[in-house]
């Protein structure tokens, strides 16, 4: 019988079908469960009034991230700070119970390890390849990046997996997204990803898991993988995955929960042996040219509105579906921006650099490096870099690069999701412009009328220096 | 979970693209820790405007949704399938739906129910003036004047709805081929089958 041919998705997937039924639907063990403070409570109330338990607290790691202000926690004497929203107060303090409640391992507010779930998983080695990953929370594709199956998961399913360890699914269908060539000088993994959104648009993924193959995402680094992972879900796929390799395993090896020893070893054998295979049949595939990405902006309130920085904002009636002519006028209209206008002529009054998308610490660093000698523009109003997670903080200090971003006069803040949404005290002010390293342009999504503009952290570092929107380049070839 | 049989009535003829979940229920809502009372921040940018359809006398209250492609496309949260029963809506109709979305929605008793796009544009005419018929033994999405759209659904999802069944009571019930296969992972891939302990 012939050898069936199968993708890095089909693997992980086989391996973990604890049951398939007839018309396809498969319980599928997840071996791993990040919790959070908005998505799960509910799910903890539903187990309570059922009287039922967590089946695997061992598999399971809690981290409060969306609520928690990024200014000083503790006072000088160790105590907390009380948090002034009390709905946020609620929120927290309800995972602060829960979690001890069912036996399950949180990493709160004062641990040095604290962080946004996305970064932590993946850096404390509590995300592995191959893994099946959730987490109440559509940006948990993050941990593809890894090579790991992960994929948000709502709060009625949240409460599934505590219960049962398991989620009833259908398999998407496979696509390929393969990028070839040699990234340009400025251009990072943010870049790439941003391009992928203007390529696909922001439903071109649904009902698929994408990987993402080819030269240019295999020399991305572990963190730059990350970034592209954690957006495919702007493209509507359920999941993005990079096969793991050696860049992978030097990235985990020596993590806290990471394989030790002998599994060690078993386990770099078992990721290698999940790349798809030679020949195997993806649904879709799309194939770029590394050398047509370029710095890239979003104009729009849709991650698919993207164009080069040195492009102009598009005229609504450039697209063709009529729908989309409608979005693009009520965008603009939002973004107060008229069609022709260049993009390096747009200027902004925040900065935000942070986020699950781009907060480790090779984004810090390639802030710092834009920054360094430089000050932050007399018209940018607020500028921020919220690390994503204490660790990080930790080793950007040691660095200096905290000094490099506070010489300039940009804030220096402690790890959360901050202004990636406006869940926080940290907000845009409506009307007011912000060139963001998160990703979601979405209107409102930074607080009740703020204009986000995506951008890498290299390009966000830009704009708090010129007061515009810039292309990187110009600041960094000398 | 309360059994689906029939939606019916008047539907809301919103027609608009890539609805995403922070235009169902914006951010700042996220932060309660019930199910309840959501309703008031459903659609809160679009029902700032006085005339908006949800609000409208006509529409006020009404089961049914019409929207365009790729409904409930971005964050995760289900609170956007809480903030819309609690608005009153059970059922949606649009031709395409984000995976995360329906799920929620297929959780918490909501129909969504995709259609071709001709369909949509001739039930927005319709449902300006007139009720909408969804039935879901016969899949089908009705109107007073003969027409009559099917629609695919899940033969699992389609099970449940019909009979109200709880989806973790009925995995719970699996549990001896859950403990199966976490016996077998432990042999062969050790290192997934042991975490982090409290
Ligand atoms: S940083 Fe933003 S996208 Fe990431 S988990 Fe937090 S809120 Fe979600």
């Amino acid at each position: 019988m012939a050898h069936t041919l199968r993708t890095l998705y089909d693997k992980i997937w086989d391996a973990h079908v604890v049951e398939r039924r007839d018309d396809g639907t498969c319980l599928i063990y997840i071996d791993r469960h990040l919790v959070h403070e908005v998505t799960s409570p509910q799910a903890f109330e539903s187990l309570r009034a059922a009287g039922r338990k967590v089946r695997r607290p061992d598999l399971t790691l809690a981290v409060p991230d969306h609520n928690l202000p990024t200014t000083a926690r503790r006072d000088a004497a160790g105590q907390r700070i009380p948090i002034a929203d009390p709905e946020s107060a609620q929120q927290l303090a309800a995972l602060e119970r829960n979690a001890p409640e069912f036996g399950i391992r949180l990493i709160g507010d004062a641990d040095a390890e604290q962080g946004i779930v996305h970064v932590v998983g993946p850096e404390q080695g509590f995300s592995l390849p191959g893994a099946t990953i959730v987490c109440g929370d559509s940006h948990t594709a993050c941990h593809g990046g890894l090579g790991a199956l992960a994929f948000g998961i709502g709060t009625s399913e949240v409460e599934h997996v505590l219960a049962t360890q398991t989620l009833l699914l259908k398999q998407s269908k496979n696509m390929e997204v393969r990028v070839e060539g040699e990234l340009g000088a400025g251009v990072t993994a943010k870049d790439v990803v941003l391009h992928i959104c203007g390529v696909l648009g922001a439903s071109g993924g649904t009902g698929y898991v994408i990987e993402y193959t080819g030269s240019a995402i295999r020399s991305l680094s572990l963190e730059g993988r990350l970034t592209v992972s954690n957006m495919a879900i702007e493209h509507g796929a359920r999941a993005g995955l990079i096969a793991p390799d050696d860049t992978t395993f030097a990235y985990l090896k020596g993590r806290p929960f990471a394989p030790k020893g002998v599994d060690w070893d078993k386990a770099v054998a078992w990721w290698r042996s999940l790349a798809t295979d030679a020949g195997a049949k993806f649904d879709k595939v799309v194939v770029i040219d590394a050398a047509d990405i370029v710095p890239s902006v979003t104009w729009g309130t849709s991650p698919e509105d993207v164009v080069p920085i040195t492009g102009v904002v598009p005229a609504p009636a450039s697209f063709t579906d009529p729908s989309k002519q409608e979005a693009a006028q009520k965008s603009l209209d939002y973004m107060g921006l008229t069609p022709g206008q260049r993009m390096e002529d747009v200027e902004v009054q925040n900065v935000f650099i942070g986020s699950c998308t781009n907060s480790r610490i090779e984004d810090i660093r390639a802030a710092a490096a834009v920054v360094k000698g430089r000050k932050k523009a007399a018209g940018v109003r607020w500028a921020i870099v919220v690390p994503g997670s204490g660790l990080v903080k930790r080793q950007a200090e040691a660095e200096g690069l905290d000094r490099i971003f506070i010489d300039a006069g940009i804030e220096w803040r402690e790890p959360g999701c901050s202004a990636c949404l406006a869940m926080n005290p940290d907000k845009v002010p409506a009307g007011e412009r912000c060139a963001s390293t998160s990703n979601r342009n979405f209107v409102g999504r930074q607080g009740p009328g703020a204009r986000t503009h995506l951008v890498s952290p290299a390009m966000a570092a830009a704009a708090a220096v010129t007061g515009k929107l810039t292309d990187v380049r110009k600041l960094t070839s000398a | 979970m309360e059994s689906v049989q029939q939606v019916s009535g008047r539907a809301i003829p919103f027609g608009r693209k890539n609805v995403d979940t922070d235009v169902i229920i914006p951010a700042h809502w996220l932060k309660t820790i019930t199910r309840d009372g959501l309703g008031r921040g459903a659609f809160e940018t679009i029902r700032q405007d006085p005339a908006n359809l949800f609000d409208s006398a006509e529409f006020k209250g009404s089961p049914i949704l019409i929207a365009g492609d790729n409904f409930g496309c971005g964050s995760s949260r289900e609170h956007a399938a809480w903030a819309l029963l609690d608005l009153g809506i059970t059922a949606v109709i649009a031709p395409s739906f984000s995976d995360i979305f329906s799920g929620n929605a297929f959780k918490n008793g909501i129909l969504t129910v995709a259609l071709p796009q001709e369909a949509i544009d001739r039930l927005m005419e319709v449902a300006q003036t007139d009720p909408v018929t969804i039935d879901l033994d016969s899949q089908t999405v009705t109107t007073p004047f003969q027409d009559r759209f099917t629609f695919e659904i899940d033969a699992f999802r389609k099970h449940c709805l019909l009979n109200g069944l709880d989806e973790v009571g009925l995995t719970l019930a699996r549990g001896d081929q859950i403990a199966q296969y976490e016996n077998k992972s432990a042999g062969e891939t050790p290192w997934l089958a042991t975490g982090v302990a409290a």
